[in-house]
């Protein structure tokens, strides 16, 4: 990037040799600030004025070409998204920016909500103007207070400067874009779940089908969810073209990625790197300073706290051409089919190292806790099976629970997995199933066979409770 | 679109079928006899997909990928299957040509045991003092898909129990399923959207607003619908266990809606009145007040021996005394100078034979006495007497009118004899001091009122709702049928018998022994009963006379049932 | 309940947001009370419903699900303590404990249902919140709006007296 030379950051926030800035360009850059005079002294909106001269079809076919997968954990193409719009549609289409960033291990929306406000609305209009949606919000979290202050300024400076409101720089393309502040739910990072808390609801995922949100979304209406990073993309697609976009990461996994990392390493932190040009090894050992000293790999959780988690140790078996090889997690590349091909996922990009200090049980008992409070309790597997691995994970860390439990543990998430309407299922299912099955030793050598028969709630006192109350 | 078009091949368990394009998966497997369990799904509700219970095995023809040859069909014309390893729902998925359904595969079979286990964790084992044993879907589904001891050692998560949420309801949170049927129902039916999910996850408990209640007069639909023992009325609960109870496919006679009805009774009880499904009278559903209209039945008042009135006071008789008496009496009179005020509320059975008593006297007076009340904009009729277009049929158009002529002649004393059929007349216009006057009064009645007490001769009459046998014809024009569910408490009869009975008495054999002969009578009499007969009227009754009113509550189903929100 | 009119004024203007249905602007509407008032009353409950021509009951299935609307009084500065992994793993159970001891905060009442403990004096209130995105910089917390990262459990004392 011939331009990275002319951008400097803030001391001790230097990017690292080995990144590549797109989306976080601005990001702990010397003298920014989110205010619109300093991103249009940086050429800002000089793509949404590309855009707006361009066919809407032709950004459309340019974000497909482009490859762009949505960075918000499911890697779904962008654009062909997009062009699940019904051709023939009458009703109002709808754009909603989810910036409800709440998987855990995951941190880079934050950042560019509160650090460059301009290039998510740069991206959120020209995405507008594609779809054809003349009304968007940004769903933002309301532990994000702060980015929500800064985004509604950010879009009052655009309608004093024409990029919103009538007309848009005389381009007859009309857009209100609004801030809508979620209330602390994990499920509203879910889109459908999105859509019935931004229509006032509990936020209760949709059966898909037949609501899939592209044909009846928001109002029942054509809707598009981006997640924040994917709607900044778009600006570079613009910039760039999607053909030249294609090219920066590696094929079916183009762009870049802003990978955050946090756990057991010297330097956790984000890094926006070509998509797969790094290891998970690199990515460890290069950019974020290595483990803490003295200690060991255990395990990785690599893309945000529902991905599987992989151990050290393990060996993996992908494609590499027509070739099977056989790979350590150390030399895993950080790129959606990849992670895939191992048994996890890329997801949000979330990397959550652990070190030999750790215990799985521990670990795995406070991802249980956070999936049993997050579940929004329509259906019945998650309902109630998010809470049972948590009560057992609680035993196992507390040291009360029987070699059965283990087992039981395990085919509660497979009950779980694949079961439920939304994709939460997953999320709940996949830490249980993984740690089980690559930690079974140790979960089970903090059991206990004299819990082999222990009821701390038997059912026989519960009926004698009730026969009581009710007469 | 031809006939060929509007249909879908489905495979379900190896075997081939065709149903209509749009069929839901569940309907379509119970229409190829495999009854998919379910606890959200509704056919009158929206369905949220959220109990999983109808999870099945699901499969389609394989997509060919580019430069793959497309899959070949076998000898009948069917594409092979490629079976989805993610189970799907059929409760709202519709079915698809070429798809595939097993409903008895080790995956369904999978995902049911992991629904089950999952709804029993946290669910109370309090069956055996559980109003809802023996028709719980929990239960039902246990025998199949359960398994013996449980593998939860936890606490269950605790829950508000016994909680009144209206007049008529009681709610238990920890026998709750979240399958939202109830809150559906008063949002999409009832239009009260009084009840809610609070709280999240495993803690989401169902309520209503501090301060609201459940109060409106559909509100024990839901109790119908809960599948598990969460919602019981409060009229029914611990009354009798549903298994003792004997069922009986009746109608409602609260007005001239008809809601068709289940009647459960035990031993010459009745318990409980339940909706039963009939798609051109009140869907799946009924008003509370027609359903708790019973009460009346074993009430003190109740008349149960024929009576006579000797020395100013009565005397219970038998029935040939009665009703020679009666017959007797009404010899002493000219026609002219008597009336029969019969009821909007007897079988058309009762009415023809009021008629066929009025022929053999040659009495001209003859009336109903009209009931006119509140419609709602659901189910509930104006007209709150349930045979009123029966009545009118049989007795002539003139029957509301005459009432007024007929209280008239009792005052100026061109009417001298009254037959009143269970109505109290003072309730209809005429005053105790006019009737007073009357030379002869004969009358029959359930309860005692004061118009048994100036009669002459009373006759304890049985009453619509569950003890007689009969037809009615409902304010859309429906022919439908009553069943008696219990027999009727001491001597009462039902008026059919009573007046053939009287007729006899009066005029000799009238070859009339069963209510079937009534019928006959009738259908040889009257050209709209034509070819006839209570057999062929069925379950779900016949269409008779034109509509004289839409059923607002159906009209707003149907819509929905295009819109494709509910099967119907 | 008083709604100052500059209030009323914020929550009208927010309600043009959702041109579609009025029903969407029910978050937007409870966190200006919450905001106004600490936090949802029952009455709010009632006032929102009856400004968005909702049921009370629409509004109270809302604020129960979501842990961003508090139903009791919390003290004068807030404080949220991110409980989820990357957090946990640098402390901020600790934290949670510190900052208990030193703002003499009693949490064993703490349950699924009151999950804040507030101050003997009124002045902190404390509870753990989900993920609050800053994995790489924990452990982290809220207090009132400010965000504070890397807060070591040794300083949490640090940490309260900048809200003294």
């Amino acid at each position: 990037m011939s331009k990275a030379n002319a951008i400097n950051y803030k001391k001790g926030k230097e990017p690292h040799a080995r990144e590549y800035r797109l989306v976080f360009k601005n990001v702990d850059r010397k003298g920014w600030d989110p205010g619109i005079d300093c991103y249009l002294q940086d050429g800002g909106y000089r793509e949404l004025k590309k855009a707006l001269l361009m066919d809407p079809v032709d950004i459309t076919e340019d974000v497909k070409k482009s490859g762009l997968r949505g960075r918000g954990g499911a890697g779904f193409p962008t654009g062909v998204k997009w062009g699940f719009i019904p051709p023939n549609n009458t009703k109002p289409v709808y754009l909603i920016c989810n910036a409800d960033e709440s998987e855990p291990g995951t941190f880079k929306d934050r950042y560019i909500i509160h650090q460059d406000p301009h290039q998510l609305l740069e991206g959120m209009i020209i995405s507008c103007f594609a779809t054809g949606a003349n009304l968007a919000y940004i769903y933002i979290r309301e532990e994000f207070p702060e980015g929500a202050r800064i985004l509604e300024k950010a879009i009052e400076e655009c309608h004093q400067k024409g990029f919103l409101g009538k007309n848009i720089l005389k381009s007859k393309f009309d857009l209100e874009i609004f801030v809508h502040r979620g209330a602390g739910a994990y499920i509203c990072g879910e889109e459908t779940g999105l859509i019935e808390s931004l229509e006032g609801k509990r936020p209760y995922p949709r059966i898909k089908p037949p609501y899939f949100p592209a044909a009846l979304g928001l109002y029942m209406c054509p809707t598009i969810v981006n997640n924040v990073e994917s709607l900044c993309n778009v600006k570079h697609i613009i910039a760039m073209g999607g053909d030249a976009f294609a090219k920066l990461g590696t094929a079916r996994n183009t762009g870049t990625r802003v990978l955050c990392v946090s756990g057991d390493v010297v330097n956790p932190g984000y890094f926006e790197v070509e998509v797969g040009h790094i290891t998970m090894g690199e990515l460890i050992h290069d950019l974020c300073g290595g483990l803490k000293p003295g200690r060991k790999l255990k395990a990785v959780i690599p893309g945000g706290s529902s991905a599987k988690v992989l151990r050290a140790g393990e060996k993996f078996k992908i494609k590499k051409g027509d070739q099977e090889i056989e790979i350590g997690i150390e030399d895993i590349p950080m790129d959606f089919d990849t992670l895939m091909a191992c048994g996890s996922m890329a997801g949000s990009g979330g990397v959550i190292v652990i070190d030999d200090s750790r215990k799985a049980s521990w670990i795995l008992n406070n991802i249980n806790e956070f999936y049993a409070h997050e579940s929004c309790g329509q259906c019945t597997p998650c309902r109630e099976g998010s809470l049972w691995m948590k009560k057992i994970t609680d035993r196992i860390t507390r040291g009360e629970a029987s070699p059965d439990d283990v087992e039981t543990l395990e085919s509660v998430a497979f009950n779980i997995d694949g079961k439920t309407i939304c994709a939460f299922g997953e999320a709940c299912a996949w830490p249980t199933e993984s740690f089980v099955a690559k930690f079974r030793e140790e979960f089970l050598a903090d059991t206990s066979e004299k819990y082999d028969d222990a009821i701390l709630n038997p059912e026989t006192e519960l009926a004698a409770a009730h026969l009581s109350s009710e007469t | 679109m031809s006939e060929a078009n509007d249909k879908v091949n489905v495979q379900i368990d190896g075997e081939w079928h065709q149903f209509p394009k749009g069929t839901r998966m569940i309907e379509a497997c119970r229409l190829a006899g495999k009854e998919i369990p379910h606890y959200c799904y509704h056919p009158k509700l929206s369905s949220p997909g959220n109990c999983r219970m109808c999870l099945v095995e699901m499969g389609m023809p394989p997509r060919p990928r580019p430069g793959e040859d497309p899959p070949k069909p076998d000898k009948d014309g069917h594409l092979p299957i490629q079976w989805i390893p993610r189970p799907a729902i059929s409760c709202a998925n519709t079915i698809a040509e070429g798809m595939g359904i097993r409903t008895d595969s080790q995956l369904t079979n999978e995902c049911r045991h992991g629904v089950m286990e999952f709804l029993l964790i946290n669910h109370p084992l309090d069956c055996p003092i559980c109003d809802q044993a023996g028709e719980c879907r929990l239960q039902e589904f246990s025998v199949e898909f359960g398994t013996g001891g449980s593998r939860f050692r936890e606490k269950k998560v605790k829950k508000p129990k016994n909680v009144d949420i209206g007049p008529r309801i009681r709610l238990d949170d920890e026998r709750c399923i979240m399958c939202s049927r109830c809150i559906r129902f008063c949002q999409e039916v009832a239009d009260d959207d009084v009840l809610g999910f609070t709280d999240r996850g495993s803690h989401t408990v169902l309520g209503v607003h501090p301060g609201k209640e459940l109060s409106n007069n559909y509100g024990l639909n839901t109790v119908d619908i809960c599948p598990v023992g969460a919602l019981t009325s409060n009229d029914f609960r611990f009354q009798m266990r549903v298994w003792f109870l004997k069922e009986t496919n009746s109608i409602c006679t609260s007005c001239g809606r008809g809601c068709n009805i289940i009647a459960g009774a035990r031993e010459d009880k009745l318990y409980r009145l339940t909706p039963r499904d009939n798609n051109e009278v009140n869907s799946s559903w009924m008003c509370d007040y027609g359903r708790l209209n019973f009460h009346f039945l074993t009430s003190e008042a109740r008349l149960t021996d024929p009576m006579i009135l000797e020395h100013r006071a009565h005397r219970i008789a038998r029935w040939s005394e009665a009703v020679g008496r009666a017959a007797e009496k009404l010899k002493e009179f000219d026609a002219s100078k008597i009336a029969i005020i019969a009821s909007g509320r007897m079988t058309n059975e009762e009415l023809f034979m009021a008629r066929r008593l009025g022929e053999t006297l040659g009495i001209e007076k003859i009336a109903i006495v009209p009931r006119s009340g509140e419609a709602d904009d659901y189910l509930v009729s104006a007209d709150k007497n349930p045979n009123t277009r029966g009545a009118r049929l049989i007795l002539g158009k003139k029957v509301d009118k005459q009432l007024k002529e007929i209280a008239a002649g009792v005052k100026k004393g061109t009417i001298t004899a009254l037959i009143a059929l269970d109505e109290n007349l003072l309730k209809c216009g005429f005053e105790e001091d006019t009737l007073k006057k009357l030379d002869l009064l004969i009358s029959s009645h359930i309860l005692a009122n004061p118009t048994a007490s100036l009669s002459h001769v009373v006759f304890p009459s049985t009453a619509t709702v569950a003890e007689k046998r009969g037809t009615m014809i409902n304010r859309t024009g429906r022919l439908q049928r009553l069943n008696q569910a219990i027999d009727p408490p001491g001597q009462a009869m039902d008026l059919w018998e009573i007046l053939r009975d009287l007729a006899q008495a009066l005029g000799g054999s009238n070859g009339v022994y069963l209510l079937e002969d009534v019928f006959k009578l009738m259908a040889g009499t009257i050209k709209e009963f034509e070819g006839l007969s209570l057999g062929k009227i069925g379950d779900q009754g016949l269409p008779l006379l034109k509509p004289k009113e839409s059923i607002p509550l159906l009209e707003r189903e149907r819509e929905r049932i295009e819109k494709g929100i509910i099967v119907g | 309940m008083n709604v100052p009119k500059e209030i009323e004024a914020e929550i009208d203007e927010r309600i043009t947001h959702y041109p579609v249905s009025k029903r969407s602007a029910a978050l937007p509407v409870l966190h200006s009370l919450q905001e106004h008032f600490g936090y949802v009353t029952e009455e709010a409950v009632e006032w929102v419903a009856a400004k968005l021509d909702l049921e009370p009951i629409n509004i109270l299935e809302l604020v129960t699900f979501y842990p961003g609307f508090r139903q009791s009084a919390p003290g004068k500065y807030h404080i949220r303590v991110c409980r989820t992994l990357s957090c946990a793993m640098e402390g901020s159970y600790e934290l949670m404990e510190k900052l208990c001891q030193e703002a003499k905060i009693d949490r064993s009442e703490v349950s699924h249902h009151h999950p804040i403990a507030v101050s003997e004096d009124g002045k902190f209130s404390i509870e753990f919140a989900e993920c609050l995105a800053s994995c790489g910089t924990g452990p982290v917390c809220l207090v009132n709006d400010d965000f504070h990262e890397a807060v070591e459990p040794a300083k949490a004392d640090k940490l309260l007296k900048q809200y003294d």
